[in-house]
C-alpha cells in the first residue's frame, strides 16, 4: 500500500504542451505513472508526449476516466486550473506552479473543499510512491520502496534527505512535498492522518521550516498517533521578518520560529534531528522500537 | 512589497475612505508651501518603511508654514532604525477625540483575510494582542462575497465601538476589505482610525503590504517599489531576478531550493561559521545564472568565502561547474570557494572543478566544514 498515489491513479497534466509540462510528463511516464492525457485550452485534438490533448479537464476526464491532475500552468492561470480540475470531479490535484497570488489560492481552496478534492501544493514538487510512480517533478531515481512516509515543505531538501535514507537502506512508502506557500491545499496533519491508516507505512519523517504554525498543529496530532514520527526543521539561523525563498518561510513577530517548532515537536515526544545527517539513525531507532 | 503611508492612503482614498488633505514633500521649502496651501496647523510625518516613527521623532507638528518648514528640516535626513528619511508627508492636523484600530491580515490557518478591530487604537496592535487580547475582535472574510456592510457594523458593535462611529466606521471597514482584496494585500491597517472633535471619522495613519506575486496585475502599485536603503543589495538582487537575503556573517551561500539553502545556512552555523546571505538559484539553473549568482554574492564586502551547495535534479552538475569556472575570473583573487554537487551530472561537474583547481565537498557537512576552515585560515594569515 501507499497513500494518495497507487496503481489506480490515472493522471492528466494541465499545461502539458509547455516546456516544463512536457519535460516532466515524459519523466512521469518513465517512472511508470499512468499519465493518460493532457489539457491545454486551444490545443484540443493535438497530441503531446504521445498522449491526447484536450481543451478542458471535463473533456479529458470524460474520455480517460482520470482521477488525478498535475498542474504546470503559469501563475496567472494556475488557480483557475485548480478550480477547473476540482469542478470536473478530479479528486487528487497536484499544483507545481510557484508565485501564485495568495488570494487566488485561497479562492481556489473554497472550490477544492466544495468538491471534496485534495490539493497538494501549490509551489511544491508533488509526490512519489516508489515502485508505482510519481506526480510532479521529484527525481524518481533517488527513491526506493519501503516503510517510511515522508512529508516536507521543501523540494530539494526532500531529495537530499530521501537520498540519505535510501543510502542508509531505508525505503519510502510515499513522499509528499506539501509546498512552500503560506496557503497550501493540504497540511502535515492531513497527510499524517493518511499515513497513520496506511498498512505499509511504519514511521513518518516530517520536514518543516520556519513560518506559520503547521508544525505545531502536527505536533498536537502526533500525540494521538500510534506510529512514530521523526522531524527536522530548517531555518534555525533565519532572521525574523525576512522571507527565506519560500513565500511562506517567514518569521512574523514571535510566530513561526524554528525554535518554537522544535520545542512543540519535542514536547509531543518527536525526536528532532539537529542536522539532516542524523535523520537515518533516528528513523532506524524509531522503526526498531516499533518492531 | 512594502509601500509608504502616503501611498497606502492613496489606495484608501480610491475606495472613498476619508483621509486628511496633504501631500509629500522632499525639501523643507516644499513642506512650507504645502502647509501654506492647507492653511492651519499641520503634521510632518517621516515616510520610511519602518514602524515606531513617532517614538523616534519622525512625526512633528507645525502651527504655521514657517514652523512646518523647520519641522520638515528636522525630520528630513533623520536616521530612523537605519533608514534615512528622504520624504515627509505633510497633512492637516486633526483634533482627535478617540482612536481606534481597523486591520485586515491574510491568515494562513483560516486561508482567508481576517478582520481585526479594537477600540484600543493608536498603539501597537501586537502589544494590545499580548496584553489585552479580549480587546481585539477577529472575523474571517468569506472571499466569495467579501465583507458585507452589515458584517462590518456587527464586528464594530461587538468590539464596543460607539454609535457615533458604527455607521461611518462600518462603511470604512467594508471599503478597507474591498481595497485589501482588490489590491491583493497581505496586510491593510488603519491605525488609528480617529473620531475628531467635530465628529468626523477619518483614517489618520495607514499601512499596506502588497502580495509580490500579484504585482503583475497592479502595474501602478508595482511602480512604487524603491530600494530599501538598509539593503541596497537585496533590491538589486530582486531586479536581477535572484532570490537573495542579506545576513550578517561572512560565508556567502548559494544553493538550489529554499529549504536546501536554509538548511545550508544552519549547517554552516553548526560548523562554527556565520552565513553572509541566502541565495536560491531555483530549479534548472544554467551556467550563466550560477555565474551571476557568484559574482553577485561576492559584491558584498563582508563575504570572505563562498559555499555552493547544489542537489542536482533538473539542475545539472556540469552547468553548475561551468558557471563557477566562468565566474572565477571576475571574483576577487584568492577568495575561497567550495562547491558541493550531487545528483545529475555531479561526477562530470566535480571533474571540471578539479581541473580548474577548485575545491569541492563530498556532502553538505564536508563542504560547510571546508569553507569555514578556509575562511578561518585566511583570517590568520
Amino acid at each position: 500500500m501507499s497513500i494518495l498515489l497507487d496503481e489506480q491513479t490515472r493522471v492528466i497534466v494541465q499545461g502539458i504542451t509547455g516546456r516544463e509540462g512536457s519535460y516532466h510528463t515524459t519523466r512521469m511516464l518513465e517512472a511508470g505513472t499512468k499519465v493518460v492525457a493532457g489539457v491545454t485550452p486551444g490545443k484540443g485534438g493535438q497530441s503531446a508526449c504521445g498522449l491526447p490533448v484536450f481543451d478542458t479537464v471535463a473533456e479529458a476526464k470524460a474520455a480517460t476516466d482520470a482521477n488525478a491532475s498535475c498542474i504546470f500552468v503559469p501563475p496567472a492561470g494556475a488557480a483557475d486550473a485548480i478550480m477547473e480540475a476540482a469542478s470536473a470531479g478530479i479528486k487528487l490535484i497536484v499544483c507545481i506552479t510557484e508565485f501564485i497570488p495568495v488570494l487566488d489560492t485561497a479562492r481556489a481552496m473554497l472550490v477544492v473543499r466544495e468538491h471534496g478534492a485534495t490539493l497538494i501544493g501549490p509551489n511544491c514538487p508533488g509526490l512519489c510512491t516508489p515502485g508505482k510512480g510519481k506526480i510532479g517533478i521529484m527525481p524518481y531515481q533517488i527513491f526506493t520502496p519501503g516503510p517510511v512516509g515522508f512529508i516536507s515543505r521543501s523540494g530539494t531538501l526532500t531529495y537530499e534527505i530521501v537520498a540519505l535514507l535510501t543510502e542508509a537502506g531505508i525505503g519510502q512508502s510515499t513522499c509528499i512535498g506539501i509546498g512552500g506557500d503560506p496557503v497550501i491545499g493540504s497540511t502535515f496533519v492531513d497527510h499524517l492522518k493518511l499515513f497513520e491508516q496506511d498498512p505499509q507505512t511504519q514511521a513518518v519523517v516530517l520536514c518543516g521550516e520556519i513560518g506559520g504554525s503547521d508544525e505545531e498543529d502536527a505536533a498536537e496530532f502526533i500525540k494521538t498517533m500510534r506510529k512514530p514520527v521523526v522531524a527536522f526543521i530548517s531555518g534555525r539561523t533565519a532572521p525574523p521578518g525576512k522571507r527565506m525563498g519560500h513565500a511562506g518561510a517567514i518569521i512574523s513577530g514571535n510566530t513561526g520560529t524554528a525554535q518554537g517548532k522544535v520545542a512543540a515537536l519535542q514536547a509531543a515526544g518527536v525526536p528532532v534531528a539537529d542536522t539532516i545527517f542524523d535523520i537515518p539513525d533516528l528513523v532506524k531507532a524509531a522503526l526498531a522500537k516499533k518492531a | 512589497m512594502k509601500i509608504h503611508e502616503y501611498q497606502a492612503k492613496e489606495i484608501l482614498a480610491r475606495y472613498g475612505i476619508p483621509i486628511q488633505p496633504g501631500r509629500v514633500a522632499y525639501t523643507p521649502e516644499e513642506a512650507e508651501a504645502i502647509a501654506r496651501e492647507l492653511g492651519g496647523p499641520v503634521v510632518i510625518k517621516a515616510q520610511v518603511y519602518v514602524g515606531g516613527r513617532g517614538k523616534a521623532g519622525g512625526i512633528q507638528f507645525g502651527n504655521t508654514p514657517a514652523e512646518a518648514r523647520a519641522a520638515a528640516a528636522r525630520v528630513l535626513g533623520m536616521n530612523i532604525k537605519g533608514l534615512v528619511v528622504q520624504k515627509v508627508l505633510v497633512v492637516s492636523k486633526l483634533e482627535i477625540q478617540e482612536e481606534y484600530y481597523l486591520g485586515i491580515v491574510l491568515d494562513r490557518k483560516t486561508q482567508a483575510p481576517v478582520v481585526m478591530v479594537s477600540t484600543a487604537g493608536g498603539v501597537d496592535i501586537e502589544e494590545v494582542a499580548a496584553t489585552t487580547p479580549e480587546k481585539i475582535i477577529k472575523q474571517p472574510i468569506d472571499l466569495r462575497w467579501g465583507l458585507r456592510p452589515f458584517e462590518a457594523r456587527n464586528i464594530l458593535a461587538r468590539a464596543g465601538f460607539p454609535s457615533a462611529v458604527i455607521a461611518r466606521g462600518g462603511t470604512i471597514l467594508t471599503a478597507l476589505a474591498q481595497a485589501f482584496i482588490e489590491s491583493d494585500a497581505n496586510l491593510a491597517e488603519i491605525n488609528p482610525l480617529v473620531l475628531t472633535r467635530d465628529g468626523q471619522v477619518q483614517a489618520a495613519d495607514a499601512k499596506i503590504v502588497l502580495d509580490d506575486n500579484a504585482l503583475y496585475r497592479h502595474r501602478d502599485y508595482a511602480a512604487w517599489e524603491e530600494p530599501e536603503e538598509a539593503n541596497p543589495l537585496e533590491f538589486e538582487a530582486h531586479k536581477e531576478g535572484l532570490t537573495y537575503v542579506k545576513l550578517n556573517g561572512n560565508v556567502g551561500i548559494i544553493g538550489n531550493g529554499a529549504g536546501l539553502v536554509m538548511t545550508t545556512l544552519d549547517m554552516v552555523a553548526a560548523c562554527g561559521g556565520k552565513p553572509a546571505n541566502f541565495l536560491d538559484i531555483g530549479g534548472g539553473a544554467r551556467a550563466e545564472v550560477m555565474a551571476k549568482a557568484l559574482t553577485f554574492v561576492a559584491r558584498d564586502p563582508d563575504v570572505k568565502g563562498i559555499l555552493v551547495n547544489i542537489f542536482g535534479g533538473i539542475t545539472r552538475g556540469e552547468e553548475v561547474a561551468r558557471g563557477v569556472i566562468m565566474a572565477q575570473q571576475q571574483l576577487p583573487a584568492g577568495l575561497p570557494i567550495v562547491v558541493r554537487l550531487s545528483g545529475t551530472g555531479a561526477e562530470e561537474g566535480r571533474a571540471m572543478l578539479k581541473d580548474a583547481g577548485l575545491d569541492w565537498g563530498k556532502d553538505m557537512r564536508d563542504a560547510a566544514q571546508k569553507i569555514v576552515a578556509a575562511i578561518q585560515a585566511k583570517e590568520k594569515e
